[in-house]
């Protein structure tokens, strides 16, 4: 394999209409460049959060910490999250490998909507342009957290209202994908593929999608009430009108839990296209993770209120969003269950995109552990507000959804860009980011449970040694995504040119060449038979 | 890119599309729920405030808006162009009437200084406050998607004109159709929660 | 697979049956108006049982569901139904504090 190569031989990658480069790019409805027009902006909003975290981190060391403010670190976390968040977790997978690989999944040329798709990722970046903007205008940065509560978003002379509506416009995005989703699988699956021959992945995308359509919403009409009080002062939020501070908690928890499943169901989906494909056999369990990923997409949206228990609530709805959240954990610990029983007798082949999905696997585990411990109302007592949180969540939605993007990019970055990546680099890179991740994220669950509260600028004495620990956790973590993202972002130009199924996979994506041509295939398939069925004794070529 | 045209499956995204307005206003209508349990007398009292005959009258134009639509849908069935036209232009005449009705009432409390963050509602009780505060946002809200609608049905008149939508492919003015109902079924549910409180 | 449907499915209604829908929801709202003058207790039943009914009138009859298979059905009635249930344990709480 060299890496010179004909034009011809790079599929979709080529342009073929009217236009050339960048604006061939901008105006495609071609479902394959809107996945990767995501991929590259979600990866530079991803490296800036990340920048914001490190410069977080280190402004808790004594030599940094005249460094800014504390009105600074307020914005600085704030922005933090909001990147994070609504610009790189939320999206995530569904708007990179959802795009790129749900119609190939299913046999179809594109989604149900290809113009609205990518009307989809404009409404991206406008919301992207708009929350940057709110950095350097108004009054300046967000100090309130991502979580704008009331009534302190109400009263903040901050630029709150444009980064609410910046949110607001990327709901659109999100809301328009699930229903492009939600109509491309009832619609556009291949003669054959019934329900239960789609792979998990679909799945998980379907059962998405359902949640972004249905919780989305919520959170715009929150937006919408915010920039209403700031701006008119209708007062619903604020206590000094009569308001309820509480209200506002719950409508905008009503979508903000509901969300974190729409960033880990796809990562999940992701995982279980990997296990079967590293393990030779089918996943164990088809229908049950099925059905799992639609029970936590029903039961997540039950269980807000475990983000209020501490708030002031009756004590009835607390023991109810308690009994709940117990009970949200059950599909997730069944899909653990079944990743690790496709391992058991299967003929594994280590390569990176396992190994990621192995890292993925124990770390949510712990993420989804101490999520069960904080949903515990005695415990949730002492540890709400408090590093231990931070470290809960940044295990779920860092160790799961961050690192089954990784995985799902490693594994799919043969097709998508019809060139391999060097694999020692992304071992290499292993070692940091997991030793580092480890030493940041373990290192808050203690330092919670010790009594650090988040979100505070400064820390007492007793909470110093912890802070060094995982401040120097996050440079290790950072270089570990470094060397990551360099050695694919090199690849993706100069790697050598890889073959149509380098790993012997037998979903849809593999019979293609690396990467696909326009519309994906020469003919639409028939299916007549499952998603995960191997022959014994080798792999399809 | 998709070759055969999937007129279900416009329908079907239309209607996901409809499942996020009915969440969208379904959160406010989670806080009127919430802030009339907590000021359920101020709130009886605020909405007689509120002219009655106004939102009943305005309440009989959307219903007949929605009748005619649906008829315009029907004569387009039939392959009767010009009456569907007509029909579809009688709904946009609607909506503008509501619109201007709304104004009037809207116009009205300003006069007599009922606005968020006035003097005069800062010397109310804060449950009436709250009570205006929700009038003014949902009636709002509403009135905006009345606005876009009248845009989406003038744009299905303009392609009933130009000969795009016709007996043979009628999905884009079923699917517009479907979101102005949508906008009087919030406004049925408007009607009670504000005027008929009192 | 088939992904173009003649749009005139079986089951269209004509110009009389939505006339008679419209009726039947005129004459419910004037029943509502009425109830409301009879106090607030009253006023609240009207609420909670013509309302509903007269939004089911529309989304059945102007909107169609009525003549529509199982999944657009099913689809309203989980966007209906997940509104339910927040309302519901939101009440969880403000019922009970």
């Amino acid at each position: 394999m060299n890496s010179s190569t004909t034009s011809a031989d790079l599929g979709f990658l080529v342009d073929e209409g009217p236009r050339r480069g960048l604006m061939a790019w901008l105006t495609s409805t071609d479902h394959k460049r809107i996945g990767i027009l995501y991929l590259w902006s979600m990866l530079a909003f991803f490296m800036v959060g990340v920048g914001v975290g490190v410069l977080m981190r280190l402004v808790q060391l004594d030599t940094f910490h005249h460094l800014v403010t504390a009105r600074t670190y307020n914005a600085l976390f704030t922005v933090h999250g909001v990147i994070m968040i609504f610009l790189f977790v939320v999206p995530g997978l569904p708007a990179v490998f959802g795009n790129f690989f749900l119609p190939i999944l299913i046999g179809a040329k594109d989604v149900a909507f290809p113009r609205l798709n990518l009307a989809s990722w404009y409404f991206y970046i406008a919301g992207a342009i708009l929350a940057l903007l709110s950095l350097f205008t108004g009054g300046g940065a967000p100090d309130t957290g991502w979580t704008f509560y009331a009534p302190f978003s109400l009263q903040t002379g901050t630029n709150v209202t444009l980064a609410v509506f910046a949110a607001f416009i990327l709901g659109f995005s999100s809301m328009l994908t699930g229903i492009n989703f939600i109509t491309t699988i009832h619609r556009l699956r291949a003669p054959g593929m019934s329900w239960f021959r789609m792979p998990l992945f679909c799945w998980s995308l379907y059962s998405t999608s359902w949640i972004q359509i249905l919780a989305t919403p919520v959170l715009a009409i929150t937006l919408i009430l915010v920039m209403l009080e700031r701006i008119f002062g209708i007062g619903i939020f604020d206590p000094t009108k009569g308001g309820d501070p509480l209200l506002y908690q719950h409508l905008f928890w009503i979508y903000s839990h509901p969300a974190v499943y729409i960033m880990i169901l796809p990562a999940m989906g992701a995982i279980s296209e990997i296990m079967p494909t590293f393990s030779r056999k089918p996943i164990f369990g088809y229908t049950a993770i099925a059905f799992s990923s639609m029970s936590i997409a029903g039961v997540g949206s039950l269980v807000w209120a475990h983000h209020m228990f501490t708030s002031g609530m009756s004590e009835f709805a607390n023991m109810v969003f308690s009994l709940l959240t117990m009970i949200v954990a059950i599909p997730s610990a069944i899909k653990v269950f079944n990743w690790v029983s496709t391992l058991y007798k299967g003929s594994i082949d280590v390569q990176p995109p396992l190994f990621y999905a192995l890292t993925f696997i124990f770390l949510f585990c712990i993420g989804g552990l101490t999520g069960v411990m904080q949903g515990a109302l005695s415990i949730n007592v002492h540890v709400h507000d408090t590093y231990f949180i931070v470290g809960h969540f940044h295990y779920v939605m860092f160790g799961g959804t961050g690192f089954a993007f990784f995985a799902a990019l490693l594994y799919w970055f043969p097709k998508m860009f019809g060139r391999m990546y060097s694999k020692k680099l992304i071992i290499a890179a292993w070692f940091p980011l997991f030793v580092g991740f480890n030493m940041l994220y373990f290192g808050m669950l203690v330092l919670g449970m010790q009594g650090m509260p988040r979100r505070y600028f400064e820390h007492l004495p007793m909470f110093h040694a912890g802070h060094q620990v995982v401040t120097v956790g996050s440079w290790l973590l950072a270089l570990g995504l470094v060397i990551y993202l360099v050695a694919l972002i090199w690849a993706a130009r100069k790697g050598p040119r890889a073959e149509g199924n380098p790993w012997g996979g037998v979903t849809l994506e593999w019979t293609l060449p690396s990467p696909p041509i326009k519309e994906n295939f020469e003919e639409i398939p028939v299916i007549d038979h499952g998603p995960y069925e191997f022959r014994k004794g080798g792999h399809h070529g | 890119m998709v070759e055969h045209r999937d007129d279900f499956g416009s329908k079907l995204g239309m209607w996901l599309f409809l499942v996020t307005e009915i969440l969208l206003f379904g959160g406010l209508f989670i806080a009127y729920s919430y802030m009339r349990a907590r000021y359920p007398v101020e709130f009886h009292h605020a909405g007689a405030e509120l002219n009655a005959t106004l939102g009943v009258t305005n309440t009989f134009i959307l219903l007949t808006s929605s009748l005619s639509m649906a008829l315009g849908i029907v004569a387009m069935q039939r392959g009767q162009e010009l009456w569907s036209r007509i029909l579809v232009g009688c709904t946009v005449l609607l909506g503008l009437v509501f619109l201007c009705i709304k104004g009037i009432e809207w116009a009205a409390k300003f006069h007599h200084g009922l606005y968020p963050d006035s003097a005069r509602i800062l010397t109310l009780p804060q449950g009436e406050r709250i009570f205006f505060g929700l009038y003014f946002s949902m009636t709002g809200l509403h009135g905006l998607h009345v606005i876009a609608g009248m845009g989406v049905l003038s744009v299905m008149l303009v392609m009933m004109l130009r000969g795009r939508i016709h007996p043979g492919q009628y999905t884009l003015l079923e699917n517009g159709g479907l979101y102005w109902h949508l906008v009087d079924v919030i406004w049925i549910f408007l009607l009670p929660l504000f005027y008929l409180a009192a | 697979m088939d992904t173009s449907h003649p749009s005139s499915e079986h089951g269209h209604p004509g110009y009389g049956t939505f006339i008679a829908v419209w009726v039947c929801l005129v004459i419910f709202t004037l029943a509502l108006v009425g109830l409301s003058h009879l106090g607030q207790g009253a006023a609240v039943w009207g609420l909670l049982t013509l309302t509903p009914l007269k939004a089911a009138l529309v989304f059945y009859f102007f909107m169609h569901l009525r003549y529509e298979g199982p999944l657009l059905k099913g689809v309203v009635f989980v966007a209906l139904g997940t509104l339910l249930i927040f309302f519901a344990l939101m009440f969880s709480d403000v019922a009970f504090r």
